[in-house]
């Protein structure tokens, strides 16, 4: 029922996650931040078993601060994406695996790239230039294949990810009406305005 | 099997002798300030063909803690790894940086089980452990290797620690750290009674409220250095023509 969907451009990677937090048939929360700040240029956005997504999260982001403490500096985020899904596999086959669906954004000072990794519950990855997770993902897929280009500004990032949004309002039975938007670049990590009713509406008239 | 075990007259040898190696480290000042924490070091002098690593005894144990040591380096990487970890666990289970009174206790219980435990000697470093509560409140404890832990205004540890802290005993007060320049002058002060001057023997850290810590670079610590020095030299003239003119 949750949607992920991420876009790696030329010099910033943008990361939106549905802001709906459901038990059963219930909204509990509409405005529900599904990332977690990793470092200052990484962060990850994660779905699935509630409590997991909280737990593994968090205990990525504490150990990744461990390493920043022992050794000076930070991890990069090929190497935190992979820290990560080793610790997912390691716990795939024991009797209490996790069963989070994550992408990781980061920004590589080294290299001067930003970076996103798709990951899944059985520990899975794949450095792609853009990815999605859920059912929605199956639509804004489709959206991105049509219209991706890597030399996009935010600004028309941040549009297509609105058209991509549409889309998945459109067709997914599940309602999720808003989403937050989150951009890392050199500069570190950025809240756009989330994506909702009010801001399509906006989009629509302009 | 009995290397922590009390004397006749109640005296934990191991721990004195633990005591007696800090007193062979190089010297360590902390002083806190009104919104600042400092953390000198003296720096020992290198073999020629070693390569000159900067940052060895100052150490960053969180994002808002620092601790510097005095004793053998090997003991306080241990308790340095330890502590890193447990900084981490602390904001992991509930969602708050630690304060610097709960490292240190953690810190000290370790070193007191060590003078309990089987087969183990105690570690040799006394730590001075420094930062900020909640980025607000400043703070300065001090452990040594029988585990227990204090608070203090400002203390120094290592070699010649005795004559440092007086040195800080007669100094300190609130005016004289209200500012960050303030704090800083009188940790090199203090050290300088006791190492010898020149900015490439020390090493100081400065951290702020709400920000991290920050190394002063050898051109910084040198212009103070010439600072005190000049001072020095002032009081002293101004004395000798006290004297003169009595006579």
């Amino acid at each position: 029922m949750e949607c992920l969907v991420g876009m790696q451009c030329n010099d910033f990677v943008m990361v939106a996650a549905d802001m709906t937090a459901a038990r059963s048939i219930l909204v509990k929360k509409s405005d529900h931040k599904k990332y977690l700040k990793l470092s200052d240029k990484l962060l990850m956005a994660v779905t699935g078993e509630s409590g997991d997504t909280n737990q593994f999260s968090e205990y990525v982001a504490k150990n990744i601060m461990l390493y920043k403490m022992r050794n000076g500096y930070e991890l990069s985020p090929a190497a935190a994406a992979s820290f990560t899904r080793r610790n997912l596999a390691g716990y795939l086959r024991s009797r209490t695996p996790y069963h989070v669906n994550l992408l990781v954004a980061g920004y590589d000072d080294e290299s001067g790239k930003p970076e996103l990794y798709y990951m899944d519950y059985l520990a899975s990855m794949a450095k792609l230039p853009y990815a999605s997770h859920g059912y929605g993902g199956s639509f804004t897929t489709s959206i991105l294949d049509r219209h991706f280009r890597p030399d996009m500004t935010r600004a028309q990032a941040y549009a297509l990810m609105i058209e991509c949004v549409k889309e998945v309002q459109k067709r997914l039975i599940i309602n999720l009406p808003n989403f937050s938007v989150t951009v890392i670049d050199k500069e570190g990590i950025v809240d756009m305005e989330p994506i909702t009713q009010a801001v399509i509406a906006n989009q629509a008239t302009a | 099997r009995a290397i922590t075990m009390f004397s006749p007259d109640g005296h934990l040898f191991q721990v004195e002798y633990a005591q007696e190696a800090v007193k062979k480290g190089s010297t360590a000042v902390g002083v806190r300030g009104k919104d600042v924490v400092v953390l000198g070091v003296e720096k020992k002098a290198v073999a020629k063909l070693q390569e000159d690593r900067t940052v060895r005894k100052i150490c960053q144990l969180d994002e808002h803690v620092l601790m510097a040591f005095a004793g053998l380096t090997a003991d306080a990487r241990v308790l340095t790894k330890q502590a890193r970890v447990e900084c981490q666990s602390h904001r992991l289970t509930v969602e708050d940086p630690v304060t610097i009174e709960y490292i240190t206790r953690y810190i000290a219980s370790l070193k007191q089980r060590y003078t309990q435990s089987n087969g183990r000697r105690p570690f040799g470093i006394s730590c001075l452990i420094t930062g900020f509560d909640y980025a607000e409140t400043p703070r300065l404890y001090q452990t040594d290797p029988s585990g227990t832990y204090h608070e203090w205004k400002a203390n120094a540890i290592g070699r010649n620690a005795k004559t440092v802290r007086e040195f800080l005993e007669k100094n300190y007060s609130e005016d004289v750290v209200q500012t960050e320049a303030l704090a800083v002058k009188l940790a090199i002060k203090a050290l300088l009674e006791v190492v010898q001057s020149g900015g490439k023997n020390l090493e100081v850290a400065v951290m702020r409220a709400g920000s991290g810590y920050q190394m002063l670079d050898v051109s910084e610590i040198e212009r103070v250095v010439k600072e005190v020095d000049k001072e020095k030299e002032e009081e002293a003239a101004a004395k000798k023509k006290e004297t003169k003119s009595d006579k």
